[in-house]
């Protein structure tokens, strides 16, 4: 299925969770912060929190800034 | 005990040894970032919030295993918002980002140009997160009547700005400032403009309980002096403020005894 991270295009498998989605992306080491539809998705539900085709995901990290 | 040492800044209910605090942009890489913090002995670091790049190296080093959260109090910030929806976002992934941890920076900015916090959408914005049970430090314009509107919705600490982000034209209406100081009840912080040491050392005598500056350092030819000349400017501010200066006089006033002076003539 076609879901949306950071605004691209990702093909994901059927079923998929958060949890799988951070590992097809292998962020499963950083420090990231995930909104699933405008909605926070706190990290002890990425693994119980399912994807659908058409949902539009943000991971997002600290950077430097002032 | 000298008063400075029992002269703690409280934001929020906490309690820190260091006025200065700083931001993390614009260094050349994330060991000048490290050196700089630590030279600058801040203990308030703010970082940025932005979409993890895809694909990237997943071994490249994160900026959060330089600035500890254990060691720093992190100050996520909403820089690059230009509306509050965006900018209430921001400080919901960077809670999250956090693990809770609810103290953040609001700046919602007004155009590209200047930099200038549109103070309608950072009210509005204000209000939802102090709502959520944000604590609210608030980057706004020098106008006291904002100033005074975002205090009374509940922020932890107003920030108004000494002049535009990244000029370093250093603060430009000390009397607004003064303005804002004089009503607020929690702590005033001038962020942005400061420029070079003497505009730190400034802001404090004035007043202000803390400065937050972060292209002073970075763009500084040497950031981690400057880091170390800032953290000295504010120590030494603080200190002339709480030691009260001396009044300013019309002539002059000998400090030397006239008494027994030898006469020629």
């Amino acid at each position: 299925m076609l879901i949306q991270v950071n605004g691209d295009n990702l093909e994901i498998q059927e079923g998929a969770s958060v949890a799988d989605l951070i590992a097809q992306l292998e962020l499963g080491e950083r420090r990231v912060a995930v909104e699933l539809n405008l909605e926070i998705v706190p990290r002890s539900r990425h693994a119980d929190t399912a994807l659908s085709q058409g949902d539009r995901v943000e991971v997002v990290h600290a950077i430097g800034g002032g | 005990m000298s008063e400075q040492q029992n002269d703690p800044l409280i934001i929020a209910g906490r309690s820190f040894q260091s006025r200065l605090l700083i931001g993390t942009g614009k260094y050349r890489d994330l060991e000048e970032t490290r050196l700089a913090i630590e030279a600058s002995g801040a203990e308030i670091v703010t970082v940025a919030v932005r979409r993890t790049n895809l694909g990237q190296n997943p071994d490249e080093p994160n900026l959060l295993d330089v600035i500890s959260p254990d060691k720093y109090t992190i100050l996520p910030n909403t820089a690059g918002c230009f509306n509050a929806e965006d900018a209430i976002r921001t400080c919901m992934l960077a809670r999250e980002l956090m693990d809770g941890h609810d103290l953040v920076k609001l700046e919602v900015l007004g155009d590209q140009k200047t930099l200038y916090p549109n103070v309608v959408e950072t009210i509005k914005a204000a209000d939802v997160l102090v709502r959520d049970g944000f604590k609210v430090m608030v980057y706004t314009s020098d106008d006291p009547i904002v100033a005074k509107e975002l205090e009374s919705l509940g922020c932890v600490s107003i920030m108004p700005l000494g002049s535009m982000i990244g000029s370093g034209l250093g603060i430009l209406n000390p009397h607004n400032i003064n303005v804002i100081m004089e009503d607020c009840k929690v702590p005033v912080l001038v962020d942005a403009g400061v420029g070079t040491a003497s505009e730190a050392a400034f802001a404090m005598e004035m007043g202000c309980e803390a400065v937050l500056m972060n292209s002073a350092i970075a763009g500084a030819r040497n950031p981690m002096l400057m880091a170390s000349a800032m953290r000295k400017a504010i120590e030494a501010g603080r200190e002339a403020f709480l030691a009260g200066r001396m009044p300013r006089k019309k002539y002059a006033s000998a400090s030397s005894p006239m008494e027994g002076t030898i006469v020629s003539k």
